[in-house]
């Protein structure tokens, strides 16, 4: 009798959706197994990559992940080109951080111009993202979406407090949208239910469960991850199956482990491979949880990323 | 949990009216209202259907089906009327589901016809002569339906075991026998079988201001035994938002503060 390996079967699909415009558009999610068990359903796309950028020169970030981008890093259309020409960046995601109150107080319409700019300098898709602070986002998101339409961009990061507006933005400009609840799926659910109630479709919804580094809470978001999904695929609750986010590079180099000196810490190794390997290994996690597109800094990190990808697929 | 819609039923006046006029327009109302609500399967139930039973059969599945993208529940003890329908049936929106066999030998090709037209189909666990005393007799009566069905070539899963609900009201200590049976049933295979019930006979010949409450408590405790699916009112939203709220503690469903709405 030959051997037949049980296979689990699945009642529901994750969302597919596509972001950007012409034969650079990426296209993310659609599959109904859980991530790279391709011998238990199909898997039509694989995770996507974006390189995360900012509005202002990175003075926040290490040295290690500051030194890669040292040349092109003080203007976001340069930085852009270079992820686009240089690393063939598949995706970019702009963070328009200095809109935030307390790192430079941009306006709406600065963060639109930025926004425009980097548009009309590259053809690969892009993700625009806000400062993380609520109100500010509010009309700073608004008014990029308004600069982007048109563009089939993805725009967030709509939560609780502000997803009303960014919501009506990008129902009325046509993008793709993160919705973001903090570590608690109940509330990723109820995010997602809210947004849909306003009339927008949940196929252009991606679902953000914050993400988080290794030793900072990583099996917290990799656990609401994988519940997600779950829900998604066996107990077909629609309201679970939009494509999910991972805000990796963020988190990990904010880290001590990314910045800490081979002086301070002997112990820990050469400083560079640290951070590289605490992105890699932190990318890999939300992969394997079932995360649709990454959001990465370390140029070596999503190099190794990527070969990971293509060896599970 | 799986809610087959009850309410077009020939008891109920305005529809055996319009099933005697031919007048689609109630009918489809009531199915597309039970289908928003969220029923699954529409449950059509013209009775024994003596007359034309074939063509009113065939004209019921057609009108409804207009209307609504749901598969439906052919429900009457007229096999050639119940055949007609399973004809006229389209599987493009699920398989239909036959009510009922059971093991009363003129129910028998209820099976014969489930095979031929790869349908699902209730057993009923009512024998010749009385009414199943207890838990035990309704299992020793569903093991023989099942196999029955496997003789006739209808898969097991294919299969819902109906433990026969019987009013409170006069039959009291009937309630908790099906409840265990709903549990037992379960039992008799790997992967276990599914269930049935007619949900609201429960609560017949009580007060009416009583029903939907004695309805919806005696669902939750079949549902915790593990009840596949229900013929119930879809449109008492006491009801619906009970079964919602169960699958919520059972963890069946992600909760979620609107889960009501979903």
């Amino acid at each position: 009798m030959s051997f037949v390996a049980p296979k689990e079967t699945y009642n529901g699909k994750v969302l597919g959706l596509d972001f950007g415009k012409g034969d650079k558009a990426v296209a993310i999610g659609g599959e109904s197994s859980l991530p790279f068990l391709s011998f238990e359903g199909t898997i039509p796309n694989k995770p996507v990559i974006a390189y995360e950028i900012q509005d202002i020169a990175p003075d926040d970030w290490p040295e290690s992940v500051k030194e890669p981008y040292k040349d092109v890093s003080n203007d976001p259309v340069t930085w852009a080109r270079h992820c686009q020409d240089k690393l063939n960046a598949k995706a970019i995601a702009l963070r328009l951080v200095s809109t935030h109150p307390d790192r430079g107080d941009r306006s709406a319409a600065d963060a639109a111009k930025t926004v425009k700019d980097v548009l009309a300098a590259i053809n690969v898709p892009l993700i625009i993202l806000g400062s993380n602070h609520i109100e500010k986002d509010a009309s700073v998101i608004v008014a990029a979406a308004e600069a982007a339409s048109g563009y089939n961009c993805v725009i967030g990061k709509a939560q609780e407090g502000n997803y009303k507006t960014i919501v009506a933005a990008a129902l009325a400009h046509n993008h793709k949208l993160i919705a973001m609840s903090e570590l608690d799926i109940n509330l990723a659910k109820q995010l997602n239910i809210l947004i849909t109630q306003m009339g927008f479709d949940k196929s252009r919804l991606i679902t953000d469960p914050m993400c988080s580094a290794l030793g900072y809470g990583l099996e917290y978001t990799y656990s609401v991850m994988e519940r997600i999904r779950l829900a998604g695929l066996m107990q077909n609750d629609a309201t679970m199956q939009p494509p999910i986010v991972g805000d990796v590079g963020i988190n990990v180099w904010k880290t001590k482990e990314t910045s800490a000196s081979e002086t301070d810490v002997p112990g820990w190794g050469r400083l560079e491979e640290r951070g590289i390997a605490w992105e890699t290994v932190t990318s890999t996690s939300m992969l394997m949880a079932g995360t649709n597109l990454l959001i990465m800094r370390h140029p070596k990190a999503v190099e190794t990323i990527e070969k990971v990808i293509g060896e599970l697929s | 949990m799986i809610i087959i819609g009850e309410k077009i039923s020939i008891i109920a006046k305005k529809v055996r009216e319009a099933m005697n006029s031919r007048d689609p327009k109630p009918i489809q109302e009531l199915a597309e209202a039970q289908w928003k609500a969220g029923a699954h399967f529409i449950d059509v139930n013209i009775g024994p259907a003596e007359e034309k039973g074939g063509e009113l059969m065939t004209w019921m599945v057609e009108s409804i089906q207009k209307t609504v993208q749901a598969p439906l529940c052919l429900d009457t003890t007229n096999a050639a009327a119940l055949e007609a329908g399973l004809k006229a049936h389209n599987n493009a929106w699920g398989r239909p589901l036959i009510n009922s066999t059971s093991n009363e030998p003129d129910r028998f090709i209820m099976l014969e016809l489930a095979a031929k037209y790869n349908a699902l189909c209730i057993a009923l666990t009512l024998g010749k002569g009385s009414l199943p005393a207890d838990a035990e007799e309704r299992c020793g009566i569903a093991a023989e339906i099942m196999g029955r069905a496997a003789e006739y070539g209808v898969p097991m899963e294919d299969l819902y075991l109906d433990p026969l609900i019987l009013q409170v009201c006069t039959m009291q200590d009937q309630a908790q026998h099906a409840i265990k049976a709903v549990k037992m049933f379960q039992e008799l295979n790997d992967p276990p079988m599914k269930t049935v019930v007619g949900l609201s006979n429960i609560s017949n010949g009580v007060p009416k201001d009583m029903r939907s409450l004695i309805d919806r408590v005696y669902l939750t405790l079949l549902m915790y035994e593990g009840l596949t699916a229900a013929i119930a009112n879809p449109l008492d939203k006491e009801l619906m938002d009970v079964v919602k709220t169960t699958e919520v503690f059972m963890g069946k469903t992600l909760y979620a503060h609107s889960y009501l709405e979903m």
